[in-house]
């Protein structure tokens, strides 16, 4: 054996059973992790596409003048459609249902999730929900954007609002079901020694997201149902010319809604925190706050979704309220950022790829996170309220955090995941393109947003003069978007020609470094130490490129380490 | 280096400055002053994050310090707290004038001039007091209207409603928004305090032409405002049935959907249709003639020319029936 | 530096030991897949309940907002019926539990007789149910954005194609048309809100209870086939929970909807 602690050439969960069949109807959490994977990647390049539709739209491709009214409903389509495929079927799943999907068991040491048969099932109706939301795009317009606000999803729009919720609903109980087994692996099967502060840090933020996919996720699925309910029989709660109230929907709507931000963006923290800690070479800074945090977030994120509604007429006494709470969340998400800084001092910083990512997230989440500000201060949103620079907001923290976060996670997990590496030099110019890409399209939506740019606007009058906000987005979103195809590149381009991966190449301590790249197929060969803290990194010592990092004190039989041949 | 490349594209605005537009009502600046606030806070600790990772990443970076730092605390209790506290004394700040800001806004004054604000899809109309009506206006849209005429110095409130979907009322320039939800009122208030003509969107989604839902307000001084409302009072009757049917056309939204230049919108275009033979969406046919065009007011869904939605209000409650025949006589005047 | 110790299980992960019939590969202990399917049950009925909250949360609202029209219209659902229903839910309950008994202690005969009867039951409740809704269908007592329902039909005129169809037409005269004709519309308009409210939360518990039955099928079918004992009784344990959740549900609905005073 030349490349001894990689484990493509002998049995591994990838080559052990073949055929459509040993992937579609598996149970393991591993490939179920990597289906759910490709699957979101599938919808967001589905999702980019009517992105890139919108800005193309916006920076002039049609005039105000000569717009007729099916460009003006392809664009409607265009922004719903993006809006609602890139948030059910791609960011609430990407961290926790891919990645979580592939680390959480290996990382607690034990061969699958509690329930492995239920999380095929997930996937399954994951599958069924996004192919609904396909389906849409055939029966109708789609054009009530993504919070199916009534009456005009009840009342005044087509059928497609009927299959796009029936999709949301189904993807609503694959997120429910996917939460639940975490929840009960994370109880259930933690080894004896790993007490809930000796937990890694991705654990932490899977469970809170976890705690809000079960509570939340229940409420927009019947919020969902009655908008079918009453688009179909006209039942009146939500109907105003039958005596219901519209804005009864906007409660239950983002009181769901709202908790979905964190399902968002509490995985991408729980990526951060691995990334950091490896990358100093160092134990995480603060880790009970860090992790207390995520509670106190997942806790917090359920009280403030009334900010959402400064303007819809909601009693001023509640707004106050909610103002008031909201600002509560900002302290958990500031404490996280300042414990990850804290973490790089006096550590030993390598600018890998994930790093990279990692480092990007710190800055787009602080612009993404400060913005919140203006954002739950009263007296600023009447004014920011349904503009650009809300819109520039949630794509900081949804695309600049849960997004990057996303992908620090693929590259950071990728060579277990494939046994490969990822060529350094072009994953990292990707990534500083796809940074650079970002800002370039969302920093001028601020300034257009601040002068009063309102959204869902199929185009701009020209005296209205927001066209330059508009080409500088367009321009953005270009190099953004080759960026990310670079990334998807490099990531196809490793798995044929990418050098064989070790056993552990970043020097991480967590369970999943302690089973040779790729795992065999019920992911470990003997049982993996569990160490008092799961960031004690001078428990490895790197051995050069080829065999990464090893334990100081091998064990015997331990399959990662050179000279130990597999039995 | 991204905002160099991109200054010339964020510098455009000559009204207001690089962040906001003009500040034309009496709330506008103290709005923009917490913003400010908020924002130099802000700015501050987004420099001390990028500073503290830059320095951080190049100072301990990998090839200088090696593969094992030397050990530093993992935790520490008393930074915590300091990190903690500190920032939420700033947010106790920004609460509270935000909270102020917004009784501000919302605390509409006693003596305030009420105008009503009548949103549909996708027009606004405007009914004074006094029963004059204005509507639309804005430059881009070409429709004839005047918008939302407001006297300055004076404190005006709206009154929103709508008859369908969720409109949001926003003048940018006023820091003014609100929506009009069907089946309530909702209410909002500004004082102008520069004459001027500042721009009106609507800006909660409301279906096709939500971009086009667009008007302007007009802060006229006192006496022009006066003036302009003796102006806006007129006898239909005294004019030619035609040209009071134009102006019952304009005011009442239709052209948001009928053009009359011949390019069909969400409804069809209106000129040299009358006594013409259109097929119907069940094949039939029906001749445009006054009865069909007074039922298609009264009851719009019950002959749908093909390939249209059925999609137009009735205009039962609004229009009389003296005001039905001025509008039949301008359709006709349009083959002319 | 942290202690380094190593995970003992018993016989590791070589496959060398015996493992018992009904442990999955990926437990240690049967103790350990109980446990993990009773948590996984319990917060599975946790989101059940969060499912219903958004309708009784309509409820509460506009009852708050409506208190006269809630009262008004509980005098048109059956007390009696609603009642008889509570009790055989009670029942079902009563013998699923105790079936959940019976499958502890080996007793198969008396545990397909008590699954028998718990879906007996929930037959019967769906037939009790399925009374009420043709009997208030037949009435005109529908949700306000039908046409044929009873709150509309005095409201303006009546189109033709209504009338010819309407069963709650011919029945104009009838009791509960008289006493809803003098109302206000508006009154009128929010008693259709309470019949949409009463169709949507007993609905969506009869859907429940329709699940229930497939559930309480495929138990009974797999206790014939003897797959059920004293050291496998977890899916008759957790299908019973979530039938005295179903069960639960129902004893909040029927004073909140049947017994307004």
């Amino acid at each position: 054996m030349t490349s001894s602690t990689n484990a493509l050439d002998r049995t591994n969960y990838l080559n052990a059973t073949k055929g459509f069949m040993s992937w579609f109807w598996t149970i393991d959490h591993k490939r179920l992790g990597l289906m759910y994977l490709w699957s979101v990647v599938g919808c967001f390049i589905l999702g980019g596409m009517f992105a890139m539709k919108i800005r193309l739209t916006l920076s002039g491709d049609v005039d105000f003048a000569s717009q007729t009214a099916e460009q003006m409903n392809a664009y409607n389509n265009a922004f719903t459609v993006h809006g609602a495929v890139m948030i059910f079927l791609v960011i609430i799943p990407s961290i926790p249902a891919a990645l979580g999907n592939f680390v959480v068991p290996m990382m607690l040491g034990t061969k699958d999730v509690a329930f492995p048969k239920l999380n095929r099932f997930s996937y399954h109706l994951w599958l069924i929900g996004a192919i609904l939301f396909v389906t849409t795009l055939f029966v109708g317009n789609l054009d009530t954007g993504w919070t199916f606000y009534p009456p005009y999803s009840t009342g005044y729009t087509d059928v497609s609002v009927i299959t796009a919720v029936l999709g949301a609903f189904i993807l609503g109980f694959s997120s429910i079901f996917t939460g639940l087994n975490f929840i009960v692996t994370i109880h259930k099967m933690r080894p004896p020694q790993m007490t809930w502060f000796k937990m890694p840090l991705f654990l932490w933020a899977i469970y809170a997201t976890a705690v809000i996919q079960i509570l939340a996720t229940p409420v927009i699925g019947i919020s969902l149902l009655l908008i079918l309910v009453e688009k179909t029989m006209q039942i009146g709660i939500f109907t105003p010319e039958l005596g219901g109230d519209p804005v009864f929907f906007q409660h239950l709507f983002w009181f769901y809604s709202h908790p979905a931000v964190y399902i968002m963006i509490l995985p991408g923290m729980g990526v951060m925190s691995e990334l950091f800690a490896t990358f100093s070479r160092k134990p995480i800074f603060g880790y009970k706050s860090i992790a207390l945090s995520s509670i106190a977030i997942a806790i917090f994120s359920f009280i403030v979704w009334g900010h959402h509604m400064f303007v819809s007429g909601q009693s001023e006494l509640m707004s106050i309220i909610f103002s008031a709470l909201t600002f509560s969340v900002a302290v958990p998400s500031a404490i996280k950022v300042f414990n990850w800084i804290a973490t790089m001092y006096k550590g030993s910083i390598a600018f890998t790829t994930p790093m990279l990512y990692g480092l990007s997230i710190i800055w787009l989440f602080g612009i993404g996170g400060l913005t919140g500000l203006f954002l739950a201060t009263l007296g600023t949103d009447v004014h920011f309220h349904d503009t650009y620079f809300v819109v520039a907001h949630f794509h900081y923290v949804m695309v600049g955090s849960a997004l990057f976060g996303f992908l620090g996670g693929i590259f950071y997990w990728w060579p277990k995941m494939y046994g490969r590496m990822v060529d350094n030099k072009w994953s990292k110019i990707a990534c500083i393109m796809s940074f650079v890409g970002f800002n370039m399209t969302f920093m001028p939506q601020f300034i257009g947003g601040a002068h009063g740019m309102p959204r869902r606007y199929a185009a701009y009058g020209p005296s209205a003069g927001f066209d330059g906000y508009n080409e500088a987005s367009t321009l953005g979103a270009m190099v953004l978007m080759t960026g990310l195809f670079l990334a998807l590149g490099t990531l196809l381009w490793s798995l044929k020609k990418g050098k064989k991966a070790p056993a552990n190449p970043w020097g991480g301590v967590t369970l999943e470094w302690q089973t040779p790249s790729p795992p065999p197929e019920h992911n470990f060969e003997i049982d993996p130490p569990v160490v008092g803290d799961p960031y004690d990194m001078s428990l490895f010592e790197w051995k050069g490129e080829e065999e990464g990092f090893l334990p100081v004190n091998p064990r015997p039989d331990d399959p990662c380490v050179a000279n130990v041949q597999p039995s | 280096m991204i905002p160099i490349a991109l200054l010339p594209f964020l510098l455009q605005h000559t009204q207001g400055d690089f962040w906001f537009p003009s500040q034309a009502s009496r709330n506008a600046s103290s709005v923009d002053e917490l913003f400010y606030f908020i924002f130099y806070v802000s700015l501050f600790a987004f420099i001390t994050i990028v500073l503290a990772t830059i320095i951080f990443a190049v100072r301990y970076r990998r090839s200088r310090v090696g593969m094992n730092p030397e050990d530093s605390p993992h935790h520490s209790t008393k930074i915590e707290i300091v990190w903690s506290v500190i920032p939420s004394m700033f947010m106790v700040v920004m609460f509270w004038y935000g909270f102020k800001d917004y009784v501000a806004v919302r605390t509409i004054p006693a003596n305030a001039y009420e105008i009503q604000v009548k949103a549909k899809k996708w027009d606004w109309r405007f009914v004074y007091p006094e029963g004059v009506e204005s509507y639309g206006g804005n430059v881009d849209m070409n429709d004839g209207g005047e918008g939302l005429v407001v006297p300055m110095g004076r404190p005006v409130s709206v009154r929103l409603e709508s008859s369908d979907v969720l409109h949001s009322f926003y003048v940018p320039d006023f820091r003014v928004k609100m929506d009009a939800v069907p089946g309530r009122y909702n209410s909002a208030w500004f004082e102008a305090t520069e004459p001027g003509v500042y721009p009106l969107y609507c800006a909660e989604y409301c279906g096709t032409r939500h971009s086009r839902m667009l008007s302007q307000v007009v802060v006229k001084s006192e006496e022009d405002f006066q003036a302009w409302l003796k102006s806006q009072a007129v006898d239909l009757a005294s004019l030619p049935p035609a040209e009071a049917g134009k102006q019952l056309f304009q005011k009442n939204g239709c052209t948001a959907c009928h053009s009359l230049t011949g390019t069909p919108g969400v409804g069809p275009a209106l000129d040299g249709k009358y006594g013409t033979t259109e097929t119907l969406a069940d094949g039939s046919t029906v001749t445009i003639d006054d009865n069909y065009i007074r039922e298609s007011l009264l009851d719009p869904n019950a002959k749908i020319v093909a390939n249209f939605a059925p999609s137009m209000p009735s205009f039962a409650a609004q229009l009389s029936a003296d005001e039905i025949s001025y509008l039949i006589a301008f359709i006709k005047s349009l083959n002319e | 530096m942290s202690t380094t110790t190593t995970v003992a299980h018993e016989g590791g992960h070589g496959h060398s030991h015996d493992h018992p019939k009904h442990l999955a590969h990926h437990f240690e202990t049967l103790d350990q897949q109980f446990d993990a399917g009773k948590l996984g049950i319990w917060t599975f009925l946790l989101t059940e309940v969060l499912f219903f909250s958004a309708l009784f949360v309509a409820y509460t609202v506009y009852r708050s907002n409506y208190p006269e029209v809630w009262q008004f219209a509980s005098q048109y659902l059956n007390t009696q019926l609603g009642a008889t229903n509570t009790l055989v839910l009670l029942l079902s309950s009563f013998t699923f539990a105790w079936g959940v008994r019976n499958a502890m202690l080996g007793q198969i005969g008396l545990l397909k007789m008590n699954l028998a009867i718990t879906l007996l039951c929930a037959g019967g409740f769906m037939g009790i149910k399925y009374m009420e809704y043709s009997h208030k269908f037949h009435e005109g007592t529908l949700w306000s954005g039908n046409e044929d329902t009873i709150f509309r039909l005095h409201a303006e005129d009546v189109p033709e194609h209504i009338k010819e169809h309407s069963h709650a037409w011919d029945n104009r005269d009838g009791e509960f048309s008289a006493a809803v004709r003098d109302l206000d519309p508006e009154f009128r308009q929010k008693l259709g809100i309470f019949f949409g409210v009463y169709f949507c939360l007993t609905g969506l518990h009869g859907i429940h209870v329709l699940i229930g039955m497939l559930l309480l099928l495929w138990l009974l079918l797999r206790s014939m086939r003897g797959d059920f004992g004293p050291d496998n009784f977890n899916a008759i344990d957790f299908g019973a929970l979530y039938w005295h959740l179903v069960d639960l549900i129902w004893i909040f609905l029927f004073p909140l909807l049947y017994l307004i005073s």
